[in-house]
């Protein structure tokens, strides 16, 4: 029993409630917040399989891997909740649309 | 002592895993992302315990952080143009999943807890701690020119992944930009005295902070990213202060710290490549200057685009005719 395995189980369940949550969840904003956790998830899964015995430092490697996907997973999710913005500013208001459209 | 913590692991382990259920579950929208942050924050924790200070760094500062902020502020923006701001319930005109049928919810559950079943047992029985690039990088760590791991494979072992990803953000933004032109400008929510006085008292303190963290890099855990992070939260909070107001005037000037950091990296691997190099090989006397250039950059870089794509709304840019006398609505 290593924190390495502990933590690595943790993250393929989280991974599996994201998975769950993205195929379930009928709210956007709460869909992308289960693939947020999907992507989390894998990050985990990474991180533990860095880990090595206390005297031997970690593998610096998949660090690395971790650290750029969580920008990258920011970048996504600042486009997603940008779409969903206006997505929910264009449903609020459906009459308008089709008096403008003549013009 | 080590069954303490091996406990510690495992109560943890499971109170990331309720967390992550309750984000789901829980009505209120406002207290969805209250859940999420916690979440972050707890795997933050967790990836301490996996000797990872780096990556819990930026999972805490980036990943929690700015996320939050983002969650927050597109909530705002439900909430308002739905007309439930004054409510103390938060946005709930849908009931969760009210058109999913109940097979299907069960047929999912049954594939999702067949994959986490395939997945564990692959990991259970995958060999841990088996030979990764840990050699390879300690072989090579003399001549990369800093003296912390992480920031030697970042921006220089493996400097294409870093440069992507500040492309990554820096397509973010141009994205975020275009979809938001056509939307009404949406006020800012107003923010108390109290606010007022921790932005003031808190901006210093962040700003040497996020410096710190940068230069720290080179030697300990820290850098770009988590520094960069550090600094866009003091964006933040100058926005939502009402310090600094986004003009028209500024829009060339945030262009441009948009794409500093990619124009100085670019600039660099093929400077170096000029020099008859492969293309991140820098010389290697000149790999610390080098380095921490780059570093500096894409720390402005960063800090400026996680705020603009917590702003959103490109400034001075009017909305078509169509789309003002929605907002005039």
């Amino acid at each position: 029993m290593t924190p390495a395995l502990i933590y690595g189980l943790t993250g393929i369940v989280v991974f599996g409630i994201g998975l769950f949550g993205a195929l379930c969840v009928r709210d956007r904003l709460r869909r992308l917040l289960a693939l947020n956790l999907c992507g989390m998830g894998a990050a985990f899964v990474l991180v533990a399989g860095a880990w090595r015995m206390p005297p031997d430092s970690a593998d610096p490697v998949p660090h690395a891997l971790v650290i750029t996907g969580i920008v990258v997973l920011v970048s996504a999710t600042a486009v997603a909740l940008a779409l969903i913005r206006r997505l929910h500013t264009l449903e609020s208001a459906p009459e308008e649309i089709p008096e403008d459209t003549p013009e | 002592m080590t069954d303490l913590l091996l406990l510690f692991d495992m109560l943890l382990g499971l109170l990331i895993i309720g967390l992550a259920v309750a984000a789901l579950r829980v009505r209120d929208l406002f207290a969805m992302v209250v859940m999420f942050v916690t979440f972050g924050l707890m795997t933050a924790l967790a990836w301490v315990r996996l000797a990872a200070p780096d990556v819990a760094l930026a999972e805490a500062a980036i990943g929690t952080g700015v996320t939050g902020a983002l969650l927050l502020k597109t909530l705002y923006h439900l909430r308002r143009v739905s007309g439930t701001l004054h409510l103390p319930e938060a946005l709930s005109e849908r009931p969760p999943d009210p058109q999913v049928p109940r097979a299907v919810i069960a047929a999912n559950a049954v594939m999702c807890g067949l994959v986490v079943i395939g997945l564990a047992a692959a990991f259970v029985t995958a060999p841990l701690g088996g030979p990764g690039f840990d050699a390879a990088v300690a072989d090579a760590m003399p001549e990369s020119g800093v003296d912390h791991p992480v920031t030697a494979v970042l921006l220089n072992f493996r400097a294409y992944d870093t440069l992507m990803e500040v492309v990554v953000l820096l397509a973010a933004v141009i994205a975020v930009w275009l979809v938001e032109r056509s939307l009404p400008q949406s006020d800012p929510p107003v923010m108390g005295e109290v606010y007022e006085g921790f932005a003031r008292l808190v901006l210093p303190g962040a700003v040497v902070v996020g410096v710190y963290v940068l230069w720290a890099g080179a030697v300990a855990p820290g850098g770009a990213f988590q520094g960069g992070a550090v600094l866009a939260a003091v964006g933040l909070l100058l926005l939502m202060s009402h310090v600094y107001e986004p003009a028209p005037a500024h829009r060339a000037a945030a262009r441009g710290l948009f794409v500093l950091g990619v124009a100085v990296f670019t600039g660099v691997a093929l400077l170096v490549a000029w020099g008859g190099r492969a293309v991140f090989e820098y010389p290697p006397g000149l790999a610390k200057p080098l380095i921490l250039l780059i570093e500096g950059m894409v720390t402005i870089s960063i800090a400026a685009t996680l705020a603009a794509l917590f702003h959103g709304r490109e400034p001075g840019v009017q909305p078509r005719p169509a789309d003002t006398s929605e907002g005039a609505q």
